[in-house]
């Protein structure tokens, strides 16, 4: 350095000689300010990613530089965030890259006190050599004479944090193996979500995309905090916003979405479907519903059976109830002249009583229950068994009087929902719902999306833009563990998994799953090119395709069942794959006792969440219930690799499959979940390719042949979504699911995932930026089925073909080309068109009329009324949750859903309700949220400090005067007590929580995010600890917004008097075995 | 010093006049309270970048808000601000037009609680008394016109920190030096925009030339103004104010008192020229009688 310069970059110098005389400026600057460049500028590659937490699906850039991930952001090209991520996706460097990730495998031995290191390799053999073992030990070829083929040792709970080829390659594994028990959060998040929306339209997933609720004129949020759980998702009700939609928000509390919308609507958890019934008789009363629509595009008109009993008639309940056996039978409630085949004979009555609520609902997630394909119909919707009137008669008391008096909201309001309502939907208008698990996460939970589905038809709102139903999915892939299902009613692509019958075979089961009209016609061809890319060449027509190959059910193996398989003995050995039941899962306390009583278990994860840890420092290690010395589980922890790590898709709740692509290698011994499957069932492959007992012959046909990558053997996640997609006779990738035969020439692992690999290139990894394409971007990424965005869009052309209105053009028949078009894929046969009647005989895709939009569904048509396909009745219905501090106003001798699903056991009792004596020592009711700060159980958000410090506590929000009834003081702490558990929360005292006037008298709601566990940086109870396990009876899924407990000041006790408060609540309340179980009074 | 007052009143190039040759235009954050969320994502995403420390782990109380204020550790704030107030008010009853339920319900009872939620930042001022007082030259003005700490130069002296209107900057208790916003300036630089607006999902966190953010600002407030939101208002964004107009304003719906803002902050240097001006006639008057003394007895001895 020369004099010169030296003197020149001296500040006072510069000051002095250059145009900066104050030294404030250009003659201030450093040296190391004149060099500083943002880090993204030396990145030496940028990846293409999707953010890993919710289900919105945001795109990232992932930066990286000497092999180390150095910055992730918002992607500005996706047509879905536009470059945006919420304060959860903005920590994903941290969440990647951070401190709290664990990168080695550990070990605890059984009774010992610690983790012991273990070396990949060696953990990996003894998993395997566990997973052989117990399958051996506890393989059960038959259960009461009936062929299962399976073992209930083996249990596997996680997915919807993971890929969808990770997913496939999963329950590819274990349905191989025999392993039934495979579930994920889809379960605990939105099951009945698919229950509810396959059987109303004939696929169970949202309806529409969100960047289409921009063009919404009325948004009706119900069941979701979307502000606060979705945030970027947020931005189209935002641009809906700006131009002149009205939001509405109808929740228990006042959210940041509330803050936001044009109205909130408090109402009284747990009591939706009367809300949605009074706007329902609303709309009919009026004569507010789209009667062009409703007539031509649902079965208003069908005629149904002359047996049927509507709960009106019955009190409370449907014709066909078996009080005695907590069940329906639904024949009665079918269509006029449908032969419903009666049980013929004990096996099949027994086979009746088997399947017997076993999610049967859940597998029309892409194809309708069977009926006729022509009922009979009343175009004048006047003949009185015609569904317009019974939907009339079913909902006539639903009035808004009802509503004050049930939900707790003033007529006034509830008017205002309405009119808002009916004024945005018509030819010119549409208006959308959004929701999310506040509406399915309860005893009926299907019917509250039911209910929802039927208020969509009659206001004409499904299969347009600005309508439908956005069912908001919390995971980055819950959709895609739907889809490609690790759950273990069904199959990829939504096709049932087999029941254990006696008389079945392939035919046998097709027939009894299929429909006559429609693409579930061809569910034979589905299912054999399912069983082709299992079983490849060893599934031939002469074996039924290996059909015998598949493991049978048994009723409900969903995970709740699980748990009390592990508590009874039965499951030995439990995968958890992302998932973190020890704080996620309805009543932690039996999570933890299950897992307590398995042989081994295996965790996969960052860190070392709750349930890796819970025979170490769990609750009952304090209360004394259990002493880890004690404690025979052999743990297994293996660090996973993150999204930045590895290559595959994503599906977002758009039902969009979006790919990520691997940044950077994982490091030490972090790894991929496909990796994981892959190389645990080459080595279980090994072991068993020598064995001639049948029973390892699935096993041994399995198709497992995977090329693998680079120095740490990563399967080819690329070719296992070419697997997804399918391949024909010729070995080329198959182009779309009309192209799937029967006879076993052409391989699909997923029918309704078919062309997300067309032509060899993957679909799902298409990035045309937003900006050069419509709102509806066609050329980014993939949706099933078949790049349809909105579905059912058929409907958004009346009857004749053309759009109902210019407003509202969407996709509309061509005359001159003969051909559907529009701004989307058409959801319809391409060249059908719209006047077109089927000739008699004809049957699948075939027998579609021209206007017939809903194309999985038998009849063709939106059912506002389902005559098939649901365990708990046809019409959704008001019913008091399982805990609740009320009768039902409706059908006093029936307060809760007489084929609710319950688990009656010690650990897991219910509480008195209504009217009965000892329901007031549960005054209170308590309803579960989200926190935009966290992310479900907490695993990817509690261990990050920039997500901790912004909610560093678990709280309790409680109205003023709820705080001044239990002398709660803010900032103070509070103990919730439920019959299974008591947690203790810090007081947090807002208006925002508002009692309110039921049934005539006060009654408070209590707010409990349910992010917290005893584990991470941020570290509090689990609000799940309070939840009973009661489920929904069509896809098992938990009661958890919407029940009743007990609050007072102070934290709770330690110790084992935690335990004796409990039970001294218990005592109090009277609580026995048989409370809260009665079907009815 | 020059002629022209640099440390108050309207100053159109800032950054001319600290010495940039040829300075980029004047770029800035407009901050639209109404559409914010309060998902904190600006806070996060700020962290992210400038890897910046954890800043506390305690439950405030006071509704969301646990950062609880800007702060050498958090650089973007959202305020939460939960409460009952008269109608009419900003938030949750936009009256629309065509809306036949509205006049029917004209007073719902719902309607009086509003809970307001902003993201603060520095504002980044015209005249910025931080770096007028600093005394390293660690504060300076950069070419976009944005105040900036250089973390080499910082000295810890603290001199800034009672100099700024907002109490916006602070200095690291472990550390000892004043960090505060730089506006991202590594990332302007490259033509990068900040990483809190480039992560905000309803675009509250605008980032922009300042005078078309302004434009843009007077064009939401007047449509406020249409759907019957009177209180909506613009902070920070005249030049004529105290600070001269800050380079990081907002769109408010009530009060600035109501988001803990100071209502009519002053640049604590704006009366720096007319001080020094009052102190060097003080000094004139003072060498001048004291010469007058010297001359006065220098009189008299020789007189004597």
């Amino acid at each position: 350095m020369g004099i010169r310069t030296w003197i020149g970059e001296w500040p006072v110098y510069r000051q002095l000689t250059g145009p900066d005389p104050l030294g404030r400026g250009s003659a201030a600057v450093s040296r190391r300010t004149k060099r500083l460049r943002p880090r993204t500028d030396n990145a030496e590659r940028v990846v293409q990613s999707v953010c890993p937490y919710c289900a919105v699906g945001c795109g990232q850039q992932v930066y990286v530089k000497d092999e180390k991930v150095v910055q992730i952001e918002g992607d500005p090209a996706s047509p879905i965030s536009r470059g945006r991520l919420c304060p959860k996706g903005s920590a994903t460097l941290q969440l990647t890259t951070g401190s709290a990730r664990r990168h080695e495998v550990l070990y605890r031995r059984p009774y010992t006190t610690d983790w012991e290191p273990l070396d990949l390799e060696t953990a990996m053999d003894m998993v395997a050599d566990r997973v052989v073992e117990t399958r051996r030990r506890t393989w059960e070829w038959e259960k009461d004479g009936l062929r299962t083929a399976r073992t209930l040792g083996i249990a596997s709970l996680g997915g919807a944090t993971l890929d969808n080829e990770e997913n496939y390659l999963i329950k590819k594994l274990f349905t191989g193996l025999g392993v039934v028990q495979v579930e994920n959060q889809a379960r605990v998040c939105h099951s009945s979500t698919v229950a509810g929306l396959g059987t109303s339209f004939g696929r169970g997933g949202a309806t529409t995309f969100m960047q289409d609720l921009q063009y919404a004129d009325c948004i009706v949020i119900q069941g979701s905090n979307y502000a606060e759980a979705h945030p970027v998702g947020f931005q189209w009700v935002m641009e809906a916003k700006r131009r002149g939609a009205r939001v509405i928000h109808v929740d228990p509390r006042f959210t940041r979405t509330s803050a936001l919308a044009d109205l909130h609507v408090p109402i009284r958890a747990g009591s939706d479907i009367a809300f949605l019934g009074a706007v329902i008789n609303h709309v009919l009363t009026e004569e507010k519903d789209f009667r062009e629509y409703v007539l031509a595009y649902t079965n208003a008109a069908s005629i149904v059976d002359e047996d049927f009993r509507d709960t009106e008639d019955l009190d409370g309940v449907f014709s066909g109830l078996d009080e005695d056996g907590h069940h329906y039978d639904p024949r009665s409630w079918q269509y006029e002249g449908v032969q419903v085949q009666a049980p013929a004979g004990d096996v099949d009555e027994q086979y009746e009583q088997k399947t017997r609520g076993s999610g049967h609902a859940e597998s029309h997630g892409s194809g309708g229950p069977r009926t006729s394909a022509r009922p009979p119909r009343d175009e004048t919707l006047t003949h009185p068994r015609c569904v317009y009137q019974i939907l009339k008669r079913h909902y006539a008391r639903y009035t808004p009087e009802l509503v004050e008096e049930t939900c707790g909201i003033p007529r006034a309001t509830f008017l205002r929902v309405c009119e808002a309502l009916t004024a945005n939907s018509g030819r010119e208008r549409t208006s959308a719902f959004v929701y999310a698990v506040g509406w399915t996460q309860h005893s009926t939970g299907s019917q509250y999306i039911r209910a929802a589905c039927v208020l969509q038809l009659l206001l004409g709102n499904i299969g347009r833009p600005g309508g439908g139903i956005q069912a908001l999915r919390g995971h980055a892939s819950i959709q895609g563990s739907s889809d490609i299902p690790t759950l273990y009613n069904l199959l990829p692509g939504y096709l049932p998994m087999p029941h254990a019958h006696a008389h079945e075979n392939l035919d046998a089961f097709v027939e009894a799953s299929r429909t006559d009209k429609g693409f579930w016609g061809d569910m034979r061809a589905y299912f054999v090119s399912l069983l082709k890319a299992y079983y490849g060449d060893a599934a031939t027509a002469d074996n039924d395709f290996c059909f015998d190959h598949l493991p049978r059910l048994t009723g409900s193996h969903a995970t709740y069942d699980t748990v009390m398989a592990q508590l009874d003995g039965v499951c030995e050995g439990y995968f958890l794959m992302g998932e973190n039941p020890a704080v996620g899962s309805a009543n932690t306390r039996l999570q933890r006792l299950g897992m307590a009583n398995l042989t081994w278990l295996v965790v996969r994860d960052f860190s070392l969440i709750e349930s890796a840890t819970w025979w170490k420092d769990g609750p009952e290690t304090e209360t004394g219930e259990l002493r880890t010395e004690d404690i025979g589980t052999e743990v297994f922890f293996f660090p996973a690799a993150a999204h930045t790590e590895k290559s595959g898709s994503f599906t977002n709740t758009n039902r969009w499959l979006q790919w990520h692509h691997a940044a950077v290698e994982p490091q030490g011994d972090a790894r991929s979940d496909l990796w994981f499957t892959y190389h645990l069932g080459r080595r279980i492959k090994e072991r068993l390719a020598g064995s001639a007992d049948p029973m390892d012959r699935p096993v041994q046909d399995l198709t497992w042949d995977y090329p693998v990558d680079g120095p740490l053997r990563e399967p080819v996640a690329a070719h296992v979504l070419a697997e997804i997609n399918g391949h024909g006779p010729d070995g080329a990738p198959l182009s779309a699911y009309t192209e799937l035969k029967d006879d076993g020439s052409t391989r699909c692992g997923c029918w309704i995932y078919c062309g997300v690999y067309a032509d060899g290139i993957n679909h799902a990894a298409r990035r045309t930026p937003h900006t050069e394409q419509d709102h509806v971007a066609a050329d980014w990424a993939w949706a099933w089925p078949a790049n349809r965005r909105i579905l059912y869009n058929r409907a958004s052309a009346a009857p004749d073909g053309t759009p109902w209105s210019e407003r509202k053009a969407y996709v509309w028949w061509d005359e001159d080309a003969g051909i559907w078009t529009g701004h989307d894929v058409p959801d319809f046969v391409p060249d059908r068109a719209p006047d077109y009647v089927p000739p008699d005989g004809t049957t699948g895709p075939d027998a579609l009329r021209g206007d017939d939009p809903f194309i999985m569904q038998a009849d063709g048509k939106g059912w506002l009324y389902a005559p098939a396909g649901l365990e708990d009745g046809p019409l959704p219905t008001h019913y008091e949750p399982q805990d609740s501090p009320f009768p039902n106003a409706l059908y006093p001798s029936t307060a809760r859903s007489p084929v609710r699903q319950l688990l009656p056991r010690e650990g897991n009792r219910y509480h008195p309700s209504g009217d009965e004596p000892g329901a007031e020592v549960y005054p209170y009711i308590v309803t579960t949220h989200r926190l935009t700060e966290h992310f479900t159980a907490g695993g990817m958000s509690r261990w990050s400090t920039h997500l901790s410090e912004l909610q560093p506590e678990f709280f309790c929000e409680l109205s003023p005067q709820l705080a001044a009834e239990r002398g709660l003081k803010h900032g103070g702490w509070a103990t919730i007590i439920t019959a299974r558990n008591a947690v203790e929360a810090r007081v947090l005292v807002t208006e925002r929580l508002t009692p309110l006037t039921v049934h005539g008298r006060t009654v408070h709601q209590i707010g409990l995010p349910f992010h917290w566990g005893p584990n991470g940086i941020s570290t509090g109870d689990a609000a799940n600890e309070l939840m009973a396990i009661a489920l929904d009876p069509n896809a098992h899924i938990q009661e958890d917004k919407a029940l009743t407990a007990d609050i007072r000041p102070g934290r709770r006790p330690r110790g084992p008097a935690l335990p004796r408060l409990v039970a001294e609540y218990r005592r109090r309340a009277g609580i026995t075995a048989t409370t809260g179980t009665e079907t009815r009074k | 010093m020059t002629d022209r007052n640099l440390l108050s009143g309207p100053e159109p190039e800032p950054a001319r006049d600290a010495g940039h040759p040829e300075p980029s235009e004047r770029v800035g954050f407009f901050t639209d309270t109404s559409v914010c969320i309060g998902c904190k994502a600006c806070e996060v995403a700020c962290k992210e970048w400038n890897a910046i420390p954890e800043d506390g782990m305690a439950l405030s109380g006071m509704s969301y808000d646990n950062t609880q204020g800007l702060g050498a550790s958090t650089w973007r704030h959202v305020a939460f601000i939960e409460q009952r107030v008269p109608a009419p008010e900003g938030r949750t009853e936009l009256p629309l037009a065509n809306s036949a339920a509205q006049a029917a319900d004209a007073a719902p009872d719902q309607g009086d609680l509003r809970w307001l939620m902003s993201s603060d930042v520095c504002k980044h001022c015209t005249h910025a008394a931080c770096l007028d007082v600093c005394p390293t030259g660690s504060l300076f003005r950069t070419e976009f016109g944005t105040v900036v700490v250089q973390e080499d130069i910082c000295n810890g002296c603290g001199y800034c920190v009672p100099a700024c209107p907002y109490g916006v900057i602070e200095q690291r208790p472990d550390d000892g030096r004043a960090f505060k916003c730089t506006l991202c300036y590594d990332r302007l630089g490259a033509g990068q925009e900040p990483a809190c607006a480039k992560a905000c999902p309803t675009e509250s966190i605008q980032f922009g030339p300042l005078d078309e953010l302004r434009e843009r600002a007077a064009l939401r407030v007047d449509q406020l103004h249409e759907q019957g939101v009177e209180e909506a208002r613009l902070y920070g964004h005249d030049p004529a104010d105290g600070v001269g107009g800050d380079g990081a304003f907002f769109l408010l719906l009530d009060r600035p008192e109501v988001y803990g803002l100071p209502p009519d902050p002053v640049v604590t240097t704006r009366d720096l020229p007319a001080m020094w001006k009052h102190a060097g006639t003080a000094a004139l008057s003072l060498a001048g009688g004291i010469a007058l003394a010297f001359a006065l007895a220098g009189r008299t001895k020789g007189a004597r």
